[in-house]
C-alpha cells in the first residue's frame, strides 16, 4: 500500500484530472486543498489508503437479538459515507466500506474487529452497540491502534484513546432523566428494571446513587431479566405491590416488546403510572407498537420528530435511501455523526494516521453545526457536548419532545458515582 | 409482607397465581408438538423453534394482509391466523420429513445435526423474507387490556386467551393420540415398527403425518406467542431450550408427564421470581431440574415400554 509508484504517475495524474473536473463544484465549495496529496503524505502508518480511496469498516449485528436495534445504525453510517463521497470524499479520497456482522455475539465482535484492523487495515471503524460488545473490542482497538466511532448511549466510566463516543454518557441521559421526573412528576419512589448485562446493571447502579444521594428519593425495587426474556408477569405484580412513582426501565432489544405488551395487558398504562425508559427509541417502537407505549417517556438526545432544518434534510435523505417506512432512533442519529466527525478530524489533521486524527479530535474544536440533533461539539475527553431530551410516545410510534436541556458537558467519570 | 392490607395481598396472590398458570400454558403449548415428535418418534428436532417462528410469521403476514386489504375484518383475523399457522407449519413439517427426516430414523443422533442445519436454513429464510428486525402483528382490540373482577385485580386478556387455546390443543392432542384409531397406529408404530408393518399399518405414512402434526402444533404455539412477545429470525432459538427442558423433565413419551413438568417448572419459576430476581429464579429452577434428573434420568413420568 505504501509504494510511491513513479511509473504509474501519468495515469494517476490523468485520472486525478478527470476526477478533479467532476468534483470541481464540490471542491470549490469545500475549498478542499488536499486533492493533490498522495497516499504517502496523508498516511504514514500503512492503512488501507490509496491515492483515490480510503477503506473503513462497519461492524454491527445484522443477526441475533441485537439486529432489531443495530440495523438502523449501520444504515445511518452508510448514508453519511455516501453523502461524504458525493461531496468529494475525504482528502480527495472516496470512502470504501468493508462490513462485518457481529452477530450479537461479543467474541465475534472481537474477532471481526481484529480482522478489520489487521487484515483490512481500515482507517476507522464505525460500530458496536451494547457495552458488552464495546468492552470486547476495546482491547483489540488499543493493541492494534485502531479508531472506533461508538454510537450508543452508555453508562460512562470509560475513556479510551482509540474510541470516539458519539452517544451520551450517564450524566447526559441517566442523571438528567432522573432530575426531570423528580422535578416534573414530583417522583420520590423508583422501581428499576433492566436486562441482565453490563449496561443496565451499571446504569442502575449510577441511577440508584443519584436517587438516594442527590434526589433524596427511594428505590423500592430493582430487577434484571435475561436478554430475550418474554415473561414479565411476576415483575409486573411486584411493581403493582410497591406502587412506585416512576418505573425506570432499561430493558433492551426485542424483550421490550413483551415487556410493554404485558404492562398494557396488566392494566398498567400511562394514565395510572409514570414510566421513563432509557432504552426505547423509534426503532424499538416499530416492534412494540405505539399503542402499547402511548404516554410513556424516553430520555434521549434525539427524536425523529425534532423540528429543525438539519433534521428535516436528514430524515428525507434517510427515507430516500432506506425506504419510506424506515424510522430513525437516537442511536441511528448518533451513528450518522460518526463519519462526519471523522471527516472533520481527518481534514484538520491532514492525514488518516490514527495518532494524528486522535490528536486533532482532542483539541476540542471539532463541531458539527449540521447535526440532525442541532449542534454538537467534540470534547477533549472523546465524548460529545449534547442536549438531553424527553419524548412522550404517541400512538403512531413517534414522540413529542416535552423537555430539552441546555448543552451538557460530557463527564464520563462523574464524582461520587463509581 | 408487612405494610400491605390483606385485600392487597389477596389480589397480588391471585394475580401471581395467574402469572404462574400463564407461564405454564406457554410452556405446555411449546412442548406439546415436541412431545409428539421427540416423545413418540424419537426425533431430536432442533428446528422445532423455527416451526414456531413460521407460525408467528404467518400470523404477522395475515395481520399485514388484513390491515391492508380488509381492514373491516381486523377483529376476527386472529382466529383464522391460528388455523393458517397450523397448516403452514404442518405442511412445511410434512415436506421436511419427506426430504430429510425419514432417511435418519435409524440414526436418532444424526437427526439432531440434520434438524439443526434445517433450523439455520429456516432462520436465514426468515431474514431474507421478513428482514432482520423483529416484527409484531397488530392485535385485535379484544385481545388487549385486562379483565378486572375487582379494583385491584387485573387479569391480562392475552394470557387468558393463550390459556384457553392451550386447553383446546391439549384436549385435541389427547383425543388424537389416545382415543382415535390414528393415535393407536402411531403408538403401535413407535413401539414396534416391524410388527406394525406386518399387521398392515402404513408406517411411513404414520411417521409423515405425526411429524407434520407436531410441527403444526408448533405453528399454533407461534401464533399464540405473537400476543405476548415479538418475532425475529432467531426467536426459535430462544424457545428451543425451554421446550426440550419441559419434554425431557416430563419423561419423553408421556403426555401427562409433559403437562406435569410444564406445571412444576412454571410454578417454581413464577413463585421464586416473586421473592428473588428473575435471573436467579431461572438459575435455581434449572438447578432443581438437574438434581431431580440425576435421580430420575427418565424424567418425571417414564413410559413403561418393554425394550
Amino acid at each position: 500500500m505504501r509504494k510511491t509508484n513513479n511509473s504509474r504517475l501519468p495515469s494517476i495524474m490523468r485520472r486525478r484530472f478527470v476526477k478533479g473536473l467532476m468534483a470541481l463544484p464540490a471542491a470549490i465549495l469545500l475549498s478542499n486543498m488536499s486533492l493533490s496529496a498522495s497516499a504517502a503524505d496523508v498516511n504514514t502508518t500503512g492503512l488501507a489508503v490509496t491515492d483515490d480511496t480510503v477503506t473503513v469498516g462497519i461492524l454491527h449485528s445484522l443477526t441475533g437479538t441485537m439486529a432489531i436495534s443495530e440495523t438502523g445504525a449501520q444504515e445511518a453510517e452508510k448514508l453519511a459515507i455516501k453523502q461524504i463521497n458525493e461531496s468529494g470524499g475525504i482528502l480527495g479520497r472516496q470512502i470504501e466500506i468493508i462490513q462485518e456482522d457481529g452477530a450479537s455475539d461479543w467474541p465475534t465482535f472481537a474477532e471481526k474487529s481484529k480482522k478489520l484492523l489487521v487484515k483490512d487495515k481500515v482507517a476507522a471503524v464505525f460500530g458496536a452497540w451494547t457495552s458488552a460488545s464495546r468492552k470486547a473490542v476495546l482491547p483489540v482497538f488499543e493493541k492494534e491502534n485502531g479508531l472506533l466511532y461508538y454510537p450508543t448511549f452508555y453508562e460512562g466510566l470509560e475513556q479510551s484513546k482509540n474510541v470516539i463516543y458519539t452517544g451520551q454518557e450517564a450524566t447526559q441521559q441517566i442523571l438528567d432523566g432522573l432530575n426531570w421526573v423528580a422535578k416534573e412528576k414530583q417522583a420520590k419512589t423508583f422501581y428499576l428494571i433492566g436486562s441482565d448485562y453490563i449496561w443496565p446493571r451499571t446504569a442502575m447502579k449510577i441511577a440508584r446513587k443519584h436517587i438516594e444521594n442527590v434526589l433524596g428519593g427511594k428505590v423500592v425495587g430493582e430487577e434484571y431479566k435475561p436478554l430475550g426474556n418474554t415473561q414479565f408477569g411476576s415483575v409486573i405484580n411486584k411493581i403493582r405491590l410497591k406502587k412506585p412513582d416512576v418505573i425506570y426501565a432499561a430493558v433492551v432489544g426485542g424483550s421490550n416488546v413483551a415487556w410493554f405488551k404485558q404492562l398494557k395487558a396488566a392494566g398498567i398504562t400511562s394514565k395510572k403510572q409514570t414510566l421513563l425508559t432509557i432504552s426505547v427509541t423509534e426503532d424499538e417502537v416499530l416492534g412494540i407498537g405505539g399503542e402499547n407505549l402511548e404516554g410513556f417517556y424516553s430520555i434521549m438526545k434525539y427524536f425523529q420528530s425534532q423540528d429543525n432544518e438539519n433534521n428535516k434534510a436528514f430524515v428525507k435523505a434517510f427515507k430516500d435511501m432506506w425506504g419510506e417506512d424506515s424510522v430513525i432512533g437516537d442511536v441511528t442519529q448518533a451513528a450518522y455523526l460518526g463519519p462526519w466527525l471523522w471527516k472533520a478530524a481527518v481534514e484538520k489533521a491532514g492525514s488518516f494516521d490514527i495518532d494524528k486524527v486522535v490528536a486533532a479530535s482532542e483539541k476540542g474544536d471539532i463541531e458539527l453545526t449540521t447535526a440532525p440533533e442541532g449542534y454538537v461539539k467534540l470534547h477533549p475527553n472523546h465524548h460529545l457536548w449534547s442536549k438531553a431530551r424527553v419524548g412522550e410516545w404517541k400512538k403512531d410510534g413517534q414522540a413529542t419532545v416535552v423537555y430539552t436541556s441546555e448543552l451538557i458537558e460530557p463527564n464520563p467519570f462523574p464524582a461520587g458515582y463509581q | 409482607m408487612d405494610g400491605y392490607t390483606s385485600s392487597e395481598l389477596v389480589s397480588i396472590f391471585a394475580m401471581q397465581g395467574f402469572a404462574g398458570i400463564s407461564l405454564f400454558s406457554v410452556l405446555l403449548l411449546m412442548a406439546l408438538g415436541l412431545a409428539i415428535i421427540f416423545g413418540q418418534m424419537g426425533v431430536i428436532n432442533m428446528a422445532h423453534g423455527e416451526f414456531m417462528a413460521v407460525g408467528a410469521y404467518t400470523t404477522y403476514f395475515m395481520a399485514t394482509l388484513t390491515e391492508t386489504y380488509f381492514p373491516a375484518f381486523m377483529p376476527y383475523y386472529f382466529v383464522f391466523a391460528i388455523v393458517v399457522a397450523f397448516f403452514v407449519s404442518g405442511i412445511l413439517g410434512y415436506l421436511a420429513e419427506f426430504a430429510l427426516i425419514r432417511h435418519l430414523y435409524k440414526r436418532p443422533l444424526d437427526t439432531l445435526l440434520a434438524t439443526w442445519g434445517l433450523s439455520l436454513i429456516m432462520q436465514q429464510s426468515f431474514r431474507s423474507l421478513f428482514g432482520a428486525r423483529e416484527v409484531s402483528p397488530t392485535l385485535p382490540e379484544w385481545l388487549l387490556g385486562s379483565y378486572q373482577p375487582t379494583d385491584m385485580i387485573d387479569i391480562p386478556l392475552n394470557g387468558m386467551f393463550v390459556l384457553g387455546l392451550t386447553a383446546v390443543v391439549t384436549l385435541a392432542v389427547y383425543y388424537l393420540m389416545f382415543k382415535s384409531r390414528w393415535g393407536l397406529r402411531v403408538r403401535a408404530t413407535t413401539q414396534n415398527r416391524v410388527m406394525s408393518d406386518a399387521v398392515g399399518i402404513n408406517t411411513k405414512k404414520v411417521d409423515r403425518y405425526t411429524f407434520a402434526l407436531g410441527c403444526g402444533i408448533a405453528g399454533i404455539a407461534g401464533a399464540a406467542f405473537t400476543t405476548i412477545a415479538s418475532t425475529g429470525p432467531t426467536t426459535g432459538t430462544l424457545y428451543i431450550v425451554d421446550t426440550f427442558m419441559v419434554v425431557v423433565f416430563g419423561g419423553a413419551a408421556s403426555l401427562f408427564g409433559t403437562i406435569a413438568s410444564a406445571f412444576s417448572i412454571a410454578q417454581a419459576q413464577s413463585i421464586l421470581e416473586f421473592f428473588i430476581s428473575g435471573s436467579m429464579a431461572k438459575v435455581y429452577t434449572l438447578l432443581a431440574l438437574v438434581l431431580i434428573l440425576m435421580f430420575k434420568p427418565e424424567g418425571l413420568f417414564a413410559s413403561k415400554v418393554r425394550r
